[in-house]
């Protein structure tokens, strides 16, 4: 468990033959958003590989840690390392899935064509037709194949708009699959779907996480579909966050801690972890934007 | 200046020969294709994008452009451009620093929407014109386009599309995906601002031909035509561009042989082919499985 920490105490940088092993190191980081402290003091250490999820209630920060593995927010203090560069630098490494409103049902534009933009959406000029460019076909197949990968081959030829919250969720991780990312991160990526999507997704990102050495780092507000997934738990509260195996972290007397409340954790019989007494209102579940 | 009406001989031959006779209306021709492209193709994305109410404001700017452009003696495609450019510049300021702040857009769009469409009354009231300038400026004519103005829309319209054809992935991306493409380095908040500029330039040159009010004939409907019968980018785009093509020359085609202006045939062609193929669909692919997640 790391907690607080000076920005002057923080350690050097890592090194290059270190940080080519380690995904993401981020060191005694200080984050502001809006003039507001949101969290502080932050370490965390994730290895190749590792399937991390981050947790916390509404507006602790979850997402800003994405933001912040992207580069998309400068840190106030501290250091942030992705892949081996400085956070922002290898974000063509990184497949991102954000939090996510699904697409209006007016969307008219094939699931297709969504991924597709994940491979080279972000390139300037037009393709040339697969007749004429043997890159356009390797393109297409695959496309095919990340769609297939995550089961959406039935109906990736719909337009997105029309498709179930479960549909667009698989195709959106094809989406960031699509680049072959060495690294995987995941807004709220359950929150949408049913518990047998959840389920079936989570097993997905493991497969996914365990068979190519992805980093997998996934927010997420109910710990428990992953929970046999996980190498390791970053849990926000309080303007802080606490790092460490899941079951380190979700403790009754560490969460009290964080939030400076009782909390308890209750497990149940099979394996399930509820946390009982956060300060979070339960009606909170209805509006997730925690930007 | 009067033009005789032409008579309709259903012969296709001779009525070719008739609608082809005077230079004024091949140009009319000539500018209508270039515009129905341009129209076809930037109304695509403009309804992908939802900025429907953003392009119908840059319409309404038009006026008011063409009624100053009017009042100074300027060449009414000035006003039209300078007015449109302006406009697009200020509809990017007042949606920036948003991530997709749709409300509070909306809002100061609508603003500059009753700003412009009151400036136009004042700029033609002063100008104290004939009343068919006002009708031309709202509703469109295809009469005095010059062969100087067609190639200007010709020039215009390469520009545009070159720009959209280097910019066609990330601006797709960036329309769809905003987060994530944001998130791989596409400039979105500079494409935003681009596309602006492009559908102003494309309204402006659109509303030479159907007037200031009717854009939307040759930037919304075609468009929005073409996405029910395909979610096929490319092919939505094309079909777009050549639903747009077919209803300004059947329109021009029909304005030649009526009385009635070029605006209202283009505008009502435009909606008969729309209704048609809302008939023809319905009931097939648009039978929506409402998204679970819309939390």
């Amino acid at each position: 468990m790391k907690l607080g920490g000076d920005p002057s105490l923080a350690p050097a940088p890592p090194r290059d033959e270190r940080a080519r092993e380690e995904a993401i190191a981020i060191a005694a980081a200080d984050v502001r958003r809006a003039g507001r402290v949101v969290w502080r003091g932050l370490d965390l250490s994730v290895v190749q590989g590792e399937f991390v999820a981050v947790l916390g209630p509404n507006g602790a920060g979850k997402s800003t840690l994405l933001h912040v593995i992207l580069g998309l927010l400068p840190l106030r203090a501290g250091t942030a390392a992705v892949l081996g560069g400085r956070a922002g630098r290898r974000n063509s490494e990184i497949g991102y899935l954000p939090q996510r409103r699904s697409f209006e049902p007016e969307t008219r534009i094939r699931g297709r064509d969504v991924v597709r933009l994940g491979l080279d959406g972000a390139r300037w000029g037009l393709p040339l037709p697969p007749w004429m460019s043997r890159s356009t076909r390797a393109a297409e197949r695959r496309v095919g194949e990340v769609i297939e990968l995550v089961g959406a081959s039935a109906y990736a030829d719909r337009p997105i708009g029309e498709l179930s919250g479960g549909e667009q969720q698989r195709l959106l991780i094809a989406q960031a699959l699509a680049r072959g990312p060495r690294m995987l991160l995941l807004d709220e990526p359950l929150d949408s779907l049913d518990l047998p999507n959840q389920v079936a997704v989570a097993a997905l990102l493991e497969r996914i996480s365990t068979a190519a050495g992805v980093t997998v780092v996934l927010v997420a507000h109910d710990v428990n579909p992953i929970l046999a997934y996980l190498d390791r738990v970053v849990y926000f509260a309080g303007g802080r966050g606490v790092v460490g195996a899941p079951r380190e972290v979700i403790r009754g007397d560490v969460l009290s801690r964080l939030y400076g409340a009782p909390i308890e954790v209750l497990e149940t019989s099979d394996g399930r972890l509820v946390v009982v007494g956060t300060p979070e209102p339960p009606a909170i579940h209805a509006s997730r934007h925690d930007h | 200046m009067t033009i005789e009406l032409a008579a309709l001989s259903l012969d296709p031959v001779s009525d070719w020969n008739q609608l082809t006779t005077y230079p004024f209306m091949v140009q009319a021709l000539e500018a209508g294709t270039i515009v129905a492209v341009m129209a076809g193709v930037v109304g695509w994305l403009m309804v992908l994008r939802r900025q429907v109410f953003a392009g119908h404001t840059l319409a309404v700017i038009a006026f008011p452009g063409a009624a100053a452009a009017a009042l100074s003696g300027l060449p009414l495609a000035v006003g039209y451009y300078g007015f449109c450019s302006l406009g697009a510049g200020a509809l990017a300021a007042a949606s920036r620093g948003e991530v997709r702040g749709r409300s509070s857009e909306s809002a100061a769009i609508g603003t500059l929407q009753a700003l412009a469409l009151g400036a136009g009354f004042v700029f033609v009231g002063l100008y104290n014109g004939q009343l068919g300038d006002l009708q031309a400026m709202l509703f469109g004519t295809f009469l005095g386009i010059t062969a100087g103005q067609v190639l200007t829309l010709l020039w215009i319209a390469f520009g545009t599309l070159a720009i959209l054809g280097v910019a066609a992935r990330p601006l797709l991306f960036a329309s769809v995906d905003p987060g994530v493409a944001r998130a791989r380095g596409v400039p979105a908040k500079l494409l935003d601002a681009g596309f602006l500029l492009v559908l102003g330039v494309a309204v402006a040159a659109t509303a030479q031909i159907t007037g200031a009010l009717l854009v939307f004939a040759l930037l919304v409907t075609p468009a929005a035509t073409a996405q029910r019968l395909t979610a096929r980018p490319g092919a939505g785009i094309v079909l777009a561009a050549a639903f747009a093509l077919v209803v300004t020359w059947l329109g021009l085609a029909a304005a030649y042989f009526s009385p009635y202006p070029v605006g209202f045939w283009v505008t009502s062609f435009s909606f008969g082919l729309y209704v048609i193929v809302r008939v023809l669909t319905a009931g097939g692919p648009m039978g929506r499985t409402h998204a679970t997640g819309a939390a």
